[in-house]
């Protein structure tokens, strides 16, 4: 199994660190031909306007978007991640995203990065706490039915799945924590 | 600076760091971060795929061009960027000036260069940027600079190549010459290394840090001279893990499309035939600057 990781912009080097150190292979994914080659795919952190840009020209979008309709394309979103995947995004300029899940995301929901926090979360079924990275983070709002929530922190869902589709509004990733990944590749 | 890939990229155990604030730092890479002068270039910079836009008076050009004392921008201006945008906003401060950084860590922007293009304000001694929650971003031209500003607290670095003249040799020198300094540390005795840290002011324990990871301990981009998509690829082929744009953008011909192909450029940094396309019809860069005829490097501040 080859995971890739969208490499357009973002931490897409620390999630391939975390995936080398699970023994994974892994691939960068820059263009449809790249994901074409891959199994899973997982949207890193980054500024998803600009990821959103970067995703529709190179037609990567599309061929996401295919993928996922055939049902051959399970993937991770991270933070920016999160944003792409959801079929609804409120607060100023929002990008142009995969709508892809049932959930709707506020983009900066706690502000700037003064308010940019480190918090343990503990994942559904998990008994360990994870200590985890918000950095200008968004938040879910409102889940579909069909979603399932894995973690929350305070009143709000920061890790769900809605089938194969993985989203955590938080990074674990840097903090070298491989538990979120493990998850969405033994699902 | 993509080296080897151990799971923990950076040291996180070293004592007082802004971890958050490196944190947003990766988030920046693989991205541009753009020089803007109001709210409308602001937007023209988000629409075009900045991840980030640093809000200014004057770009450094024009400081190159009208001289006079360079300062921190008006906070109006720079609340207007952060209402016009969703992106991270950062600002400059005068070398040394941390009454200045007060104040935009009050105005709650996203992160604070401490910049050589503005007029320093401290002979001696850079803002002690420990007490700060807000991030700094500093430039360095030397491995020497860059490791002086993270022991005083800077979140990410940049090279300061030579700002507003549109030439990029000064950036690959400084990208060059602290890569150059990373590898030489391998060679260094334990001794030696103890003599050089003492010598030239940096933590013994950083240091070793850096010799081992063969990287600098934060996130490293580049900046100063960057004026065309190619001009980018270049430095992201060196190792720079992102870019900023000064006067590259907005004084060229054609700003939006400038914008679009930088970004472009900096993520399909491999790709040649993409940069082609990417280099075509731009209408020309903007004027530059041969570095032997400055009056001002603002490198050496």
């Amino acid at each position: 199994m080859t995971v890739g990781v969208l490499a357009l912009q973002g931490d897409f080097v620390e999630h391939l660190s975390i995936l080398e150190s699970m023994g994974i292979q892994t691939l960068e994914v820059r263009t449809p031909e790249d994901l074409s080659k891959v199994h899973r795919l997982i949207i890193p952190g980054g500024e998803s306007t600009a990821i959103s840009l970067l995703l529709e020209s190179s037609g990567l979008k599309r061929a996401i978007v295919e993928r996922v309709k055939a049902g051959t394309l399970p993937i991770l979103g991270t933070c920016a991640g999160v944003i792409l995947l959801a079929k609804h995004v409120t607060g100023k300029n929002a990008p142009s995203t995969l709508r892809l899940m049932d959930i709707t995301v506020d983009r900066n929901a706690y502000g700037s990065q003064l308010q940019s926090f480190d918090e343990k979360i503990r994942i559904k079924g998990s008994s360990k706490p994870l200590n985890v990275s918000f950095i200008r983070a968004p938040r879910i709002t409102a889940t579909g039915k069909h979603v399932q929530v894995l973690a929350t922190y305070g009143s709000s869902a920061v890790f769900v799945r809605q089938g194969s589709l993985f989203a955590a509004t938080f990074h674990a990733e840097v903090k070298g924590i491989s538990a979120v990944h493990a998850l969405f590749l033994d699902a | 600076m993509v080296a080897s890939r151990p799971a923990v990229l950076y040291n996180r155990r070293m004592k007082k760091r802004n971890l958050l604030g490196e944190d947003l730092a990766r988030m920046l890479k693989g991205g541009v971060i753009m020089d803007v002068v109001n709210a409308k270039q602001a937007v023209i910079a988000e629409k075009a795929g900045a991840c980030a836009v640093m809000a200014l008076e004057r770009v450094p050009s024009d400081i190159r061009a009208q001289g006079g004392v360079a300062r921190m921008s008006d906070p109006r201006l720079i609340k207007e960027i952060q209402r016009a945008v969703s992106i991270p906003v950062m600002a400059k401060v005068r070398i040394g000036h941390e009454a200045e950084a007060r104040i935009l860590e009050a105005l709650e922007i996203d992160f604070i260069d401490e910049s050589e293009v503005l007029t320093p304000a401290d002979p001696f001694d850079h803002i002690d940027k420990h007490t700060f929650k807000i991030p700094f971003v500093c430039g360095a031209t030397s491995l020497w600079q860059a490791l002086r500003r993270i022991d005083e607290g800077a979140a990410m670095i940049r090279t300061k190549g030579e700002a507003g003249t549109g030439n990029v040799i000064e950036a690959v020198r400084h990208m060059k010459v602290i890569l150059r300094e990373i590898k030489e540390l391998r060679s260094l005795s334990p001794a030696k290394l103890k003599s050089i840290a003492t010598e030239q002011r940096v933590s013994l324990a950083l240091l070793k840090d850096v010799r081992e990871k063969q990287r600098l301990p934060v996130v490293t981009f580049v900046a100063g001279g960057i004026a065309t998509p190619a001009d980018a690829a270049l430095l992201m082929n060196l190792g720079a893990e992102g870019v900023f744009v000064g006067s590259g953008i907005f004084k060229s011909p054609h700003p939006e499309k400038t914008a679009r192909a930088i970004v472009e450029a900096t993520a399909h940094f491999k790709d040649a035939k993409k940069l082609a396309e990417l280099s075509t019809g731009l209408g020309g860069a903007m004027p530059g600057l041969e570095i032997e005829t400055l009056q001002t490097r603002m490198q050496e501040r």
